[in-house]
C-alpha cells in the first residue's frame, strides 16, 4: 500500500524521484536480511517503496549455481509507490551466479556493484561465463564498480577473532554499508538492529557493525569511477503518524488476532507447515500471551478439522496454507459448510499445478476458492491486495466468518506474504467490535435455529446446559435439525445455505473505483496483488489523456451488489490476472460482459509497463 | 443452586430412532455408554461425543449429550480442536476398524502419540459395514468380500499393537456384549488424564456375523479368553487351571497347565498393566494356541498433551507483558513522520 498522501511530482518515469535497487548472492549470502535492512532504513529516510523478495525453493543451493540465487528488489522514491519496481537501476551482484541471473533487468546506463572476489574461476565457469565479465568488456553498456569485498571485509573484521567462515558471511553488512552510502540512508535502525540481534554474541555483532562502516567508508573515500555519486530521492510526502514495516505475513497474523478481539472469541490456529505460508504459524506461535493458540497437525487434513472442532467448541478455528494444501482441506471445509460452523482458511497462494513453484508467486487459486469444493458448497472469498491490506483483510474474513456462521477464504500470495511495506500503524480502538452471542436459551431451542436476517445458523457451545445437540456431515432437517433424507427438505437447505452467503453481499461495501470515472472508454479489474502494477499502469494512461479507469476487487464472492452495473458503463473492460483467466471468467458468466482476460503466469509480477501496454492495445481497438 | 438431580440411562438417550441392522453389536455398546455415563461424575453439558464416518460413527446421534458427526478418518482431529478449545469437555471419540485404521491411519496415530485427553473407542467388527462388506484393514486373511471375491491376501492390522506403537498409554480390549467388563473397561480409560484407546470386538451379523463368538459363547469363552487383572496371575480356563508364563529362552508368551510338569499358580505371571514389553506380547496372543486378552492390557499415565499446551501457554504469559495488541502493533521499529 502506498502511504503517500499528495505527490509532490508529475508522474513520469524520473530516476530523481524513484529508484529499483536489486540486492543478488547465494542464498546463503544474506541478501534478504540486506534487503530488510536497506528497506527499514529507507522507510526512515521518508520514501515511499515497495519490495519483492525473490529467493529459490532451496535452502542451501550449491554455491555459486545459478538456481541458488536469491535476489531483494526494492523500488523506493519521492511519489506513491505501489509496485517494486519494472527495471533495475542498481544491480548489487555477490558473484557471476547473481549477475547472470539478473543483468537482464537492469537499463541500460545502470550500475552494477560487484564482488570481484567471488568472480573466481570455478564460479564464472558454473555461472556459464567463458571470461570474467568484470573484465572483458562485455558490461560497457553498463556502469560497474568491481570491488573485492570478501577480502576487504575479512581484513575488516580481523580484529574480532572470527573463523574464516564467519568473517566471510559479514560481506553481505559490508554492501549494505555501501549502499546506505550511495543513497545517503542512516546506518543507525540496521546497527541498532545487529546489536540486537547477536546481544549474546557481541564479536559477531561488533564485526558486523564494522563492515558496515567499512563498506560506508568506502563509499566516501574511494575514488569511484565518474557518474558513480550518491543518489538524491526527495523524501515523499506522507500522512503524518507513527509508521514501522510489514510484511503480508505479520499484518495477517495482527489481523487474526485482532478479528479475534473484536468478535470476543479465543482463536485456534491449526496449520501444517508449507511455502509460502508457513510465517503465520512461526509468528503467532510466539504470540502466547493473546488468546491464540496455534496447533501444528499431522497434516493439512488435520489442521483444517481441529479448527473445526475448535470452532465447533466456541473458538474461531483458523486454519492455513497454499494452494495443494488447501486442495487436502476441501472435503473438511465442505463440512463446515454443511454444519455451518464459522472457519477461516487463508491460502497464501503459489505457482502451480502440484508443487509446483513454491517460492513463486501467482493468483492461480480463484477458481479452487470460489468452486472448488463437492456438492454446492458456496462460501464468501475475500483477497489482500498488499501487505499492510491483510491486517483488515483479516478483520473483515473474520467479521463475515463469525457473523454468518461460515467458513471464509481468504487469499493472499508468495508475493504479499514476503513483501515488506510501511505500514501507518493502526490503532485497534478505531474499529468497530463484532461481539459473537453464543446460543444459551434452551427454551425453543434448536441447533438450525437462525437469524431471520443473516440467516445464520445459531452458535450453541458444548458446556452451555440445556444446550445439548447433535450435528453432522448429514443433510439435516431445515426445522428440527435431525437427519433427513427428505428431497424436499434438501431442496430447502441448499436454497438456505445458498440464499445465506448470497445475503453477504448486502452486507460488504459496494464496489468503488480505485482511480478514474464510472464510466468511460476502458475499466481495468484486478484483484489481489496485482493492485500496485495495475494501478500505476492506468495512471500512466490517464496522464497520457486516456480515459481508463481501476477497479480492484477485495470480495471476490460475493461480488459486491453494484459490479455488474458499474462494469456495464464501459466499453472495454480488461481482467490482468496471474493465471489463465479466472476472474474474468467469473466476470463473463456472472454478468454477460464481454470482458477481456490478460495473463501472465512467470512467477513474477506484472510490470507497470506490461499493464501500461496492454491498455494502450485495447484502447487502439476501441477507437 | 438446587441440588443436582441424579441422571439415568434415559436423560442420554435422543428421541432418533436408531438405525443400526437388528442383532448389531453397536446397540449393547450404545446402551452400555448410556447407562454408564450418569456414573462418572461428569455434568451432561460437558460430555461431547465426536466420531468419523461408518456404522458405529452413528453413534453420537443417539447421544443425548453435544455430538459431532464428522467425515471419514478424521474425529481424531476434530476432538483434538474441541479439547485444544475447551479442556474442560470430556470428549469421546467414536470409531471403526475402517475409519479409526484405514482412511483415518494416520490421525490415529498422532492423537495416540500427542497423549490428547480423549477416550477413544474403537469398535472393531472386521469388516466395512456402511458401505456393504468390504474387508477392512482388520480382516483375517482370506476373508470374502465385494471386493475380495477370492479372499483378501493382505495382512490385518492389530488396533491394540497399532496403539502401543503409537505411544498411547491407556490400551485396552473388551467385547460389545459383555456389558459389565465393557463398564470396568470404560470407567477405567474414563479416569486415564491422556488418550484411552479401547478396542471392542462387535459383531457385524449382516457381513462378518459371528466372528468373535468363540470369545463370547458362554461354553468356550473361557478357554478363550484371557481376562486381565492388574496385579492378578493371568489364569483363565473352565477348570482355572490354564496360566500364562514367559519362555525366556524363546523370549515368548507360552501356555501351561497347573498341575502338569510341576507347574503351580506361582509360575504364572501377574499382569502388571504398566509394563509395556508384556502389554506388546500380550496383544498379539491369538486362538487357536492362545486365549485372547481383554481387559486393561496397559495403563502408565503421562501428562496429556493439552495440559502441556495450556501450563506452557500460563509460563510465557507470567513471564511477558499483558495482551495489548496496539503495543504489538507497535513493536519493532518504528518511526514517526511529522
Amino acid at each position: 500500500m502506498s502511504v503517500v498522501e499528495e505527490i509532490n511530482q508529475p508522474d513520469v518515469a524520473n530516476a530523481g524521484s524513484g529508484v529499483v535497487v536489486r540486492f543478488a548472492g547465494d542464498s546463503g549470502d544474506g541478501m534478504q536480511l540486506t534487503g530488510n535492512n536497506f528497506t527499514e532504513a529507507t522507510a526512515i529516510y521518508g520514501n515511499d517503496l515497495a519490495t519483492f523478495p525473490d529467493f529459490p525453493a532451496e535452502i542451501r543451493a550449491p554455491a555459486g549455481a545459478t538456481f541458488g540465487v536469491s535476489a531483494f528488489q526494492i523500488y523506493f522514491g519521492s511519489e506513491d509507490v505501489t509496485t517494486a519496481g519494472d527495471d533495475v537501476d542498481v544491480l548489487i551482484a555477490m558473484n557471476p551466479a547473481a549477475l547472470i541471473t539478473n543483468l537482464k533487468e537492469l537499463v541500460p546506463g545502470g550500475l552494477i556493484i560487484a564482488d570481484a572476489d567471488a568472480f573466481t574461476a570455478k564460479n564464472l565457469a558454473r555461472a556459464g561465463y567463458k571470461d570474467n565479465p568484470l573484465e572483458d568488456g562485455s558490461l560497457d553498456a553498463f556502469r560497474l564498480i568491481s570491488i573485492g569485498i570478501t577480502k576487504r571485509v575479512v581484513d575488516t573484521v580481523k580484529p574480532f577473532g572470527l573463523s574464516h567462515k564467519f568473517a566471510v558471511r559479514c560481506k553481505n553488512m559490508w554492501t549494505l554499508g555501501l549502499t546506505m552510502w550511495l543513497f545517503d540512508r542512516s546506518r543507525d535502525a540496521a546497527i541498532d538492529g545487529l546489536r540486537t540481534k547477536f546481544a549474546s554474541k557481541p564479536d559477531i555483532a561488533e564485526a558486523n557493525v564494522a563492515a558496515i562502516n567499512a563498506g560506508h567508508a568506502y563509499g566516501e573515500t574511494a575514488e569511484l569511477p565518474t557518474g558513480v555519486e550518491v543518489y538524491k530521492v526527495p523524501a515523499a510526502s506522507v500522512k503524518p503518524g507513527l509508521y514501522r514495516n510489514t510484511t503480508g505475513t505479520e499484518s495477517l497474523s495482527y489481523g487474526i488476532i485482532a478479528g479475534g478481539q473484536l468478535a470476543n472469541v479465543p482463536i485456534l490456529f491449526a496449520s501444517y507447515p508449507i511455502t509460502p505460508a508457513s510465517g503465520l504459524l512461526h509468528t503467532l506461535s510466539g504470540q502466547k500471551q493473546f488468546d491464540v493458540m496455534t496447533f501444528q497437525a499431522e497434516d493439512e487434513i488435520a489442521a483444517v478439522c481441529a479448527a473445526i472442532g475448535a470452532s465447533f467448541a466456541g473458538s474461531l478455528g483458523v486454519t492455513s496454507s497454499s494452494g495443494p494444501g488447501i486442495s487436502l482441506k476441501a472435503e473438511a471445509i465442505s463440512l463446515a459448510c454443511a454444519t455451518e460452523l464459522p472457519l477461516l482458511i487463508v491460502n497464501t497462494q503459489r505457482g502451480g499445478p502440484s508443487t509446483g513453484l513454491p517460492t513463486k508467486t501467482e493468483q492461480s487459486d480463484l477458481y479452487q476458492s470460489v468452486f472448488g469444493r463437492h456438492g454446492d458448497t458456496s462460501l464468501p472469498v475475500i483477497a489482500a491486495k498488499d501487505s499492510v491490506d491483510c491486517f483488515d483483510v483479516a478483520i473483515e474474513a473474520i467479521r463475515i466468518a463469525t457473523k454468518y456462521r461460515t467458513p471464509v477464504i481468504l487469499l493472499s500470495d508468495g508475493y504479499i506474504a514476503n513483501a515488506s511495506e510501511p505500514w501507518f500503524v493502526p490503532d485497534i480502538n478505531d474499529y468497530t467490535p463484532f461481539p459473537v452471542e453464543f446460543e444459551a436459551e434452551p427454551e425453543g431451542f434448536s441447533p438450525v435455529n437462525r437469524d431471520p436476517e443473516t440467516l445464520a445458523r445459531v452458535w450453541a457451545k458444548p458446556g452451555t446446559p440445556g444446550m445439548e445437540h447433535r450435528i453432522g456431515g448429514i443433510e439435516k432437517d431445515a426445522v428440527t435439525g435431525d437427519i433427513s433424507y427428505d428431497s424436499e427438505n434438501h431442496q430447502k437447505m441448499t436454497d438456505i445455505r445458498k440464499a445465506k452467503i448470497d445475503g453477504i453481499a448486502r452486507d460488504i461495501p459496494l464496489q468503488d473505483i480505485a482511480m478514474g470515472s464510472e464510466k468511460g472508454a476502458v475499466a481495468v479489474v484486478g484483484w489481489g496483488s496485482t493492485y500496485g502494477s495495475i494501478h500505476q499502469g492506468v495512471k500512466r494512461c490517464r496522464q497520457d489523456g486516456m480515459e481508463v479507469s481501476h477497479i480492484h476487487i477485495r470480495h471476490m464472492w460475493p461480488l459486491p451488489a453494484n459490479l455488474g452495473e458499474l462494469l456495464s458503463g464501459y466499453e472495454k473492460v480488461l481482467v490482468p490476472e496471474m493465471n489463465t483467466g479466472q476472474l474474468v471468467k467469473i466476470l463473463r458468466a456472472e454478468y454477460m460482459i464481454d470482458a477481456k482476460g490478460y495473463s501472465k503466469v512467470n512467477g513474477q509480477p506484472f510490470k507497470i509497463r506490461e499493464i501500461e501496454n496492454e491498455i494502450k492495445a485495447l484502447a487502439e481497438v476501441v477507437k | 443452586m438446587n441440588a443436582p438431580v441424579k441422571l439415568t440411562l434415559k436423560d442420554y438417550a435422543t428421541d432418533q430412532e436408531v438405525r443400526w441392522c437388528p442383532g448389531c453389536g453397536d446397540y449393547a455398546i450404545l446402551k452400555t455408554i448410556q447407562k454408564l455415563m450418569p456414573e462418572l461424575g461428569v455434568a451432561k453439558e460437558n460430555s461431547v461425543f465426536v466420531s468419523g464416518i461408518g456404522c458405529s460413527s452413528r453413534f453420537p446421534y443417539y447421544m443425548n449429550t453435544f455430538g459431532f458427526h464428522t467425515i471419514h478418518g478424521r474425529a481424531p482431529s476434530v476432538a483434538t480442536g474441541v479439547k485444544l478449545a475447551n479442556p474442560e469437555l470430556d470428549v469421546w471419540m467414536i470409531t471403526g476398524d475402517g475409519d479409526g485404521l484405514s482412511i483415518g491411519g494416520n490421525h490415529m496415530l498422532h492423537v495416540l502419540r500427542r497423549n490428547i485427553d480423549l477416550n477413544i473407542l474403537l469398535f472393531n467388527n472386521e469388516i466395512y459395514g456402511l458401505t456393504k462388506g468390504q474387508y477392512s484393514p482388520t480382516s483375517k486373511v482370506g476373508t470374502k468380500s465385494p471386493s475380495t471375491p477370492d479372499g483378501s491376501v493382505d495382512s490385518p492390522l492389530n488396533p491394540c499393537t497399532f496403539a502401543l506403537g503409537a505411544g498411547a498409554k491407556f490400551v485396552a480390549r473388551s467385547i460389545d456384549t459383555d456389558m459389565k467388563h465393557l463398564t470396568a473397561v470404560l470407567t477405567e480409560g474414563h479416569q486415564h488424564r491422556g488418550a484411552s484407546f479401547v478396542e471392542i470386538y462387535q459383531n457385524c451379523p449382516v457381513y462378518n456375523d459371528e466372528i468373535f463368538e468363540h470369545l463370547k459363547n458362554k461354553k468356550t469363552a473361557p478357554d478363550t479368553r484371557l481376562v486381565l487383572e492388574n496385579g492378578a496371575p493371568m489364569i483363565f480356563g473352565k477348570e482355572k487351571n490354564k496360566g500364562i508364563t514367559l519362555n525366556v529362552q524363546r523370549l515368548a508368551l507360552e501356555v501351561v497347565t497347573i498341575g502338569e510338569a510341576g507347574i503351580t499358580e506361582a509360575d504364572i505371571l501377574v499382569h502388571d498393566e504398566t509394563n509395556k514389553v508384556m502389554a506388546q506380547m500380550l496383544v498379539e496372543l491369538q486362538a487357536p494356541d492362545f486365549p485372547t486378552a481383554i481387559g486393561v492390557i496397559y495403563n502408565a499415565p503421562a501428562v496429556a498433551y493439552v495440559a502441556d499446551v495450556y501450563s506452557q501457554r500460563i509460563e510465557v504469559r507470567e513471564k511477558q507483558a499483558p495482551a495489548d495488541l496496539n503495543a504489538l502493533l507497535r513493536s519493532g521499529h518504528t518511526w514517526t513522520v511529522e
